[in-house]
């Protein structure tokens, strides 16, 4: 259970004043790289999901773009009924109030012209819900009034692939805001934070909160973002971590206490908030414009290029500036760091600030390009981690690479298994580089066991 | 407001078949983190493997309950091989996100609509899985209810052999961690560089408390397929797990009867929550909580017992300190 033994992977920059043209290098190539995946735009779209007892699923049209508008009435013997239609992502979800039997019918007359049912009966059906979330699946073919075949092979086209790797690119953007800030807390702490996806949660919900109250999205993400860094980042450090680290408490004591403030902001988000996905008010429902053989939502490309200016503003912070210089220092080595005048407890509040502020952004990010979901920073905390891992846990070009990849490989399994299984490569994949090059694609090389 | 209907529901909850299956699966942690110092986050991944195993033997192919158990404890051996040879030689932060995410791995493939014939995909497989062993019922038919703990006939028949599971589970590793065996993966949780050095092979004695624990809490999801009559892929959720490690950090790591004290006051306090708020909603002494928010705030409540179990008693109720102070590494 060695942990605190100095082993820890680090930030690797070079320590200390003067950066090396090698550095420079990168440093250039990656802003170079990233600029040039914000070409690109647009997120995935992942089935929503809820508390309690909910009713989820999606329509995708055959083409894979999702089905917007469908309505779908689920109804019970105790006289519940209600009609939901689904979003922009296709998705709908209904909140019902116990499980047990309920009637689900769709509206057939909704759906897109030259759009059908695969299975006729699926118009009308009556399922079993025991609790929690139930998924029902929706198969769509072209053609009118149902039947049809549908299935067989996906015929990839050059357009759709261009299309899977924007997309792709445009979710690693959104990870790498994440991952970057949970990379330099670990760097600089060691701590592994599992509860670093519930400030992305925070960070879209208190967007939406102020969205709600009827502040345009566009003043409240900004805000959002600010009140994350200064009150869950910088706040979150004063009462909680730092006294922590002055009792000398273990890593894997820490682990766990993440683990526990995951599940207490987790479930408080859904119990002031509520389990359905929500929307801003703003810009929800957005047309996607043409960018050669992709499309993207314009919202997307806009914060997309935001992010790529954010994640290389921090990049250039953490070289260049001095106190960016004594993070490095401080990841490299905290007690000669703290020998050389450096202030550690400084560094590591700035580096909270940061951290909460980046994953408030990549909430508002997902909250504006999805939806907003009590659960929706677990359901990329893995996805986040996967990415440091395969960058290399504690490097800052590591995590902006492994992100970008993991995002984009993300996308591109989705050609050759199910959509609902796209996770299950990144983490495959995770485990993998763990075996072959535990220390990630960018980490120096170090003893990890 | 019934207080005797909150009591007595808080006490059948508190050691009914819910509190059996963690308290197993905790079992099952206490030789892999307490004993042997592994940081096993992907627990539910064992559990979900024996839940799978009754159903897709005893469902899918229509083949004795008897057979399921023997296979469940195959498919957890192998599973803990495979989970093991890869990830044990990594440190603790690297075994704990490989080992979640393996977790999440096995959850997102038996829910997968490609093994749907044999897994029910997200449905899962429902039907009666249990029937062989609830045929072997000895209690009487016309059995009601006992005085204050309020289960079915069926009910009560799982939870004494569940609690009989227990029993010799806790034997077992009592006998174990007494034994030659258990002094060794006591030093390697200690000093691992110290036991190799006096020739033990470190890797071999951690496999062994990985594969131990697992098929410990593969027989948990057996008494949940069993006792739910149904295996559902989305039960599986990582939040087993965490639930499993405060049941295990509340009892004591390390501690033999850690889990099994950790377990009831664990499902007491949760239980006991949840039917007191729903109670005092529905007497009106609450109005600004909804029925359906009793859930959220049992486990706000969860979480922030945990966060301070850690900070103030990180060797839990009956721990002790000096044998596993987690906060000294």
């Amino acid at each position: 259970m060695t942990v605190s033994d100095g082993t820890c992977l680090r930030i690797r920059f070079r320590p200390g004043g003067a950066l090396t043209s090698r550095a420079r290098g990168t440093a250039g190539a990656l802003v170079l790289a990233v600029l040039a995946a914000l070409g690109f735009a647009l997120l995935s779209s992942a089935p929503a999901h809820a508390a309690d007892t909910v009713l989820v699923g999606s329509f995708t049209a055959p083409d894979g773009t999702p089905v917007e508008g469908v309505s779908v009435t689920v109804s019970n013997a105790d006289g519940f009924s209600e009609t939901v239609t689904s979003d922009a992502n296709g998705d709908f979800s209904a909140a019902l109030p116990s499980g047990g039997t309920y009637q689900i019918d769709l509206d057939v007359s909704t759906l897109p012209d030259g759009i059908a049912l695969t299975k006729p009966e699926d118009e009308s059906r009556s399922l079993l819900v025991l609790g929690g979330e139930k998924r029902i699946l929706t198969k769509l073919v072209e053609g009118e009034g149902g039947g049809g075949g549908g299935g067989g092979f996906i015929n990839v086209t050059g357009d759709q692939f261009l299309q899977l790797l924007f997309d792709g690119l445009l979710f690693g953007v959104m990870i790498a805001l994440a991952a970057l800030g949970l990379n330099l807390v670990f760097g600089t702490t060691g701590l592994t934070n599992f509860s670093h996806g519930d400030l992305v949660t925070l960070g879209a919900f208190t967007a939406l909160l102020l969205n709600l109250s009827g502040v345009n999205i566009i003043i409240a993400a900004p805000i959002a973002v600010v009140f994350c860094a200064i009150v869950f980042g910088w706040g979150q450090n004063k009462v909680l971590w730092r006294p922590l680290r002055r009792r000398k408490t273990g890593l894997i004591a820490m682990m766990i206490i993440s683990i526990g403030l995951a599940i207490v902001l987790r479930y408080s988000v859904a119990l002031f908030f509520g389990a359905a996905p929500q929307t801003y008010k703003q810009y929800a429902g957005q047309a996607g414009i043409n960018l050669g053989p992709v499309t993207a939502t314009p919202k997307a490309l806009i914060l997309a290029a935001l992010a790529v200016i954010t994640l290389t503003a921090v990049v250039i912070w953490v070289q260049r500036s001095r106190i960016g210089k004594a993070t490095r220092a401080v990841s490299d080595n905290p007690a000669l760091a703290s020998a050389t005048g450096i202030d550690v407890e400084k560094v590591i509040a700035v580096v909270w600030i940061v951290a909460a502020g980046l994953a408030a952004f990549a909430g508002v990010y997902l909250g504006m390009t999805q939806n907003s979901v009590w659960n929706m920073g677990q359901r990329i905390l893995l996805i986040i981690f996967a990415s440091v891992i395969l960058g290399g846990l504690g490097t800052v070009y590591g995590a902006i690479v492994g992100a970008l990849v993991v995002g984009v490989f993300i996308n591109l399994t989705s050609l050759v298994i199910p959509t609902e299984m796209k996770t299950v490569g990144a983490l495959f994949v995770m485990i993998l580089i763990l075996m072959i090059r535990p220390q990630g694609l960018l980490g120096r090389r170090e003893r990890v066991g | 407001m019934d207080w005797g209907f909150v009591l007595t529901q808080t006490m059948t909850q508190a050691v009914g078949v819910t509190a059996i299956i963690y308290i197993l699966a905790a079992i099952g942690l206490n030789v892999q983190f307490g004993y042997a110092g592994l940081l096993n986050f992907g627990q539910v991944a064992f559990v979900a493997a024996g839940s799978y195993a009754v159903g897709v033997i005893v469902l899918t192919f229509d083949l004795s309950l008897w057979l399921a158990i023997v296979v469940a404890v195959v498919v957890a051996t192998i599973l803990a091989l495979l989970l093991g040879i890869p990830t044990l030689r990594l440190r603790a932060d690297y075994l704990a996100i490989v080992t979640i995410a393996a977790s999440e791995l096995f959850r997102l493939t038996v829910r997968s609509i490609a093994f749907k014939d044999v897994l029910g995909g997200a449905q899962g497989l429902n039907g009666k899985l249990g029937q062989q062993f609830h045929d072997t019922n000895p209690l009487p038919a016309d059995f009601q209810s006992l005085p204050v703990l309020s289960w079915t006939r069926q009910d009560l028949w799982v939870v004494i052999v569940g609690w009989i599971l227990i029993a010799a589970f806790t034997l077992l590793v009592w006998l174990l961690v007494r034994s030659p065996w258990g002094r060794v993966v006591k030093g390697i949780r200690e000093d691992e560089d110290a036991v190799v050095s006096l020739g033990k092979n470190a890797f071999v004695y951690k496999l062994q408390a990985l594969i131990l624990g697992g098929i410990i809490a593969a027989f948990g999801g057996i008494v949940w397929a069993v006792a739910k009559q149904s295996v559902q892929p989305d039960t599986f959720q990582p939040d087993f797990t965490f639930f499993a490690y405060t049941i295990l950090l509340l009892g004591g790591a390390a501690r033999v009867f850690g889990p099994i004290v950790g377990g009831i006051i664990f499902w007491f306090l949760l239980a006991g929550t949840g039917e007191f708020l729903g109670q005092a909603i529905q007497a009106g002494w609450i109005d600004f909580l909804q029925p359906t928010d009793v859930g959220n705030i049992r486990f706000v409540l969860m979480g922030s017992g945990l966060i301070a179990l850690m900070v103030f008693r990180p060797q839990g109720i009956f721990g002790d300190r000096k044998e596993l102070a987690l906060d000294a590494r």
